[in-house]
């Protein structure tokens, strides 16, 4: 999409996935008969690393740059609730939303092929994604979107910069830093280090509310979302046995010689 | 059935990952599994003859293509796709060359993949963790499906050296695309062992104060022979670099021996030592929540405590 007239400046939208997920100060706990997770009463917030997807995308937005973004747009699969979360979305700064609405658990295969349907019909050039949701901590949604639009992912970004239709990004990896280059149009997935998100402020609460939330029937995209997996128990982690408490360092070194430590 | 699996080798600089050994490990717990390591490099032979080496695996597959000299995900997945037909699972490790590869793999392959096996109840039953560990499910996979899935290293020790496995040079035709380019790698080279397979870590918290505090840390973990890892808190603010972050979001580790120092204890923290073997912990606050899962704890100004414990310890 070079339009000629920004002298080969690429004009596009940025589409962002914001998971409804248990806020990440929650400690969470198995339901007694091992069927899930309490949830009820608890706190729901956008998935940290999606904050961090959003806040990114307004900020290519805001350079300007050779990159001419026209729209944020902010997409989250998930019940009706989830436009809480939209709305806080189109409050940082986001243009407009849109709910693919279900009340079932979307596997990341499923998420993946209705963000590309989305994908299909926005014609984005970015898409950007957090690394993981911290409810399943799956870490597969990008991916598998960048694979399914024969696209390039450059997963756990800790920096993008845009040149033109390239796109240069850092990612964490184990070994240290890693750069690698990009066609765009190209999936990013988001690393904690990317940035920090902003605070929303009450005017902006107050504008969101005017912004476009178009709801869609996750039927009517034509996905297969019928899960591949089932879960048939949840327990709590094993519990460490009871440490001991010592009051210096020789009490401390001598703990550890006898656990053969020291 | 028997579980035919596929694993696909890390390695980097012709040596192999010992992440490898650990997928084998899991595999191995699979009843009548037959073992096989593909390996996609330049020139694989090296690497091969390492992963030859662990005992349970059958064949060893090389996949020479010079498209292959860094471990990008949209060049290697076509490929591994390619050598996944005759296999009913295909496993790599939850590091991040595992986690950037394999769900491109499985959708590839148009399946679901599983995450972070932590524990084998069958060919189709896993166990993972999920919500930063707070809670372990029991997972089933569809059988007549193909299964995808990483394997969570700190969950598994390493399949143990001797074995002999034959080794083939695989040909794979697979377009590979040419939008995804490698530009660089910095790693810091420290000569310290390695975070995710080191016997010993020590690790320090926001507490620290500054990156000059932080060679304290450091000083310790030499003195120990231990690798040195560190809070979210203390990598955000400067003191260590990211590829030391411990934790939810950094790496998964199971040390013999873990010491906290001036680290509070945050879920997303412990979920990355909760194999740990003995947790030391050291931190002036008697409420700090690292004290909950701590084997050893001691209340006390980590700048008196541990200028002390490097004199007598080592
Ligand atoms: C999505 C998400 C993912 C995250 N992933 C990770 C992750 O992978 N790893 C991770 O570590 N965190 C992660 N975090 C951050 C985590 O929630 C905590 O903020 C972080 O672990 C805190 O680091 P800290 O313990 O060093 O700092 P603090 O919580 O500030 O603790 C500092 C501790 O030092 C003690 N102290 C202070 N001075 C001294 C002294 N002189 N001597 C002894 N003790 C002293 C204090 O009592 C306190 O307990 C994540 C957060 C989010 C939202
Ligand atoms: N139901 C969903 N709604 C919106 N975004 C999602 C959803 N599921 C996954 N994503 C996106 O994909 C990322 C990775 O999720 P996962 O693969 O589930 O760990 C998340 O951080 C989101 O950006």
């Amino acid at each position: 999409m070079i339009d000629e007239a920004f002298g080969g400046t690429v004009l596009s939208k940025i589409l962002v996935g914001l998971k409804r997920v248990v806020d990440y100060n929650v400690r969470v706990r198995v339901k007694p008969d091992g069927t899930g997770v309490v949830t009820d009463g608890v706190k729901m917030s956008i998935n940290p690393f999606d904050e961090i997807a959003l806040e990114e995308a307004l900020r290519i937005k805001e350079q300007g740059a050779t990159t001419e973004i026209t729209e944020v747009i902010v997409v989250s699969i998930g019940p009706a609730d989830t436009q809480q979360q939209l709305r806080t979305g189109l409050a940082m700064g986001a243009d407009r939303a849109i709910l693919v609405q279900t009340d079932s658990p979307v596997e990341p295969l499923a998420a993946a092929k209705i963000f590309l349907q989305l994908v299909e019909k926005e014609s984005p050039q970015i898409v950007l994604l957090g690394k993981q949701g911290i409810d399943d901590d799956n870490n597969q949604t990008g991916q598998m979107l960048a694979a399914l639009w024969d696209r390039p992912q450059a997963t756990f970004a800790s920096k993008v910069e845009l040149e033109g239709g390239k796109a240069k990004v850092t990612r964490e990896v184990d070994a240290g830093l890693e750069t690698i280059e990009v066609d765009l149009p190209a999936v990013f997935t988001t690393d904690l280090r990317l940035n920090e998100p902003r605070y929303v402020k009450l005017p902006d609460i107050m504008k969101a509310k005017k912004k476009p939330l178009d709801t869609v029937v996750i039927d009517s995209l034509g996905v297969d979302t019928a899960p591949q997996f089932k879960t048939t128990k949840y327990e709590p982690p094993a519990a460490r046995s009871k440490g001991i408490m010592v009051k210096d360092v020789a009490e401390l070194v001598a703990a550890l010689k006898q656990k053969g430590l020291a | 059935m028997v579980a035919k699996i596929l694993i696909v080798a890390e390695h980097a600089g012709g040596k192999l990952n010992p992440s490898t050994a650990k997928c084998v490990a899991c595999a191995s717990s699979i009843d009548g599994a037959q073992i096989d390591i593909a390996v996609f490099a330049t020139d694989g032979a090296a690497v091969a003859a390492e992963a030859a080496k662990i005992q349970g695996v059958k064949t060893v597959l090389t996949v020479n293509n010079a498209a292959n000299a860094e471990p990008l995900a949209a060049v290697l997945a076509p490929q591994v796709v390619a050598v996944a037909a005759n296999y009913t699972h295909v496993f790599g490790p939850s590091t991040t060359f595992g986690k950037d590869l394999m769900p491109r793999v499985a959708a590839l392959l148009g399946v679901g993949q599983l995450s972070d096996i932590a524990a084998v109840e069958g060919a189709y039953k896993f166990r993972r963790p999920v919500y930063a560990g707070n809670a372990i499910i029991t997972v089933e996979a569809p059988q007549d499906k193909k299964l995808v899935a990483t394997v969570r290293t700190a969950s598994f020790q390493a399949a143990a050296q001797g074995g002999s496995a034959g080794v083939e040079v695989a040909n794979v035709s697979a377009s590979l695309p040419s939008h995804t380019r490698f530009v660089s790698r910095s790693a810091a080279a420290t000569g310290r062992p390695d975070l995710q397979t080191a016997a010993r870590v020590v690790s320090g918290g926001r507490a620290l104060g500054s990156a000059d505090n932080f060679k304290i840390i450091f000083s310790l973990a030499d003195k120990i022979g231990a690798a040195v890892g560190a809070s979210r808190a203390a990598v955000d603010a400067g003191y260590a670099a990211n590829e030391l972050q411990v934790g939810q979001t950094g790496k998964i580790i199971a040390p013999e021996l873990y010491v906290a120092v001036g680290i509070s204890g945050a879920i997303q923290h412990l979920t990355g030592i909760k194999d740990a073997r003995t947790i030391v912990a050291i931190n002036k606050d008697t409420e700090a929540p690292i004290f909950e899962v701590a084997d050893i704890g001691l209340v006390g100004d980590l700048f008196t405590v541990l200028p002390e414990l490097e004199r007598v310890a080592g």
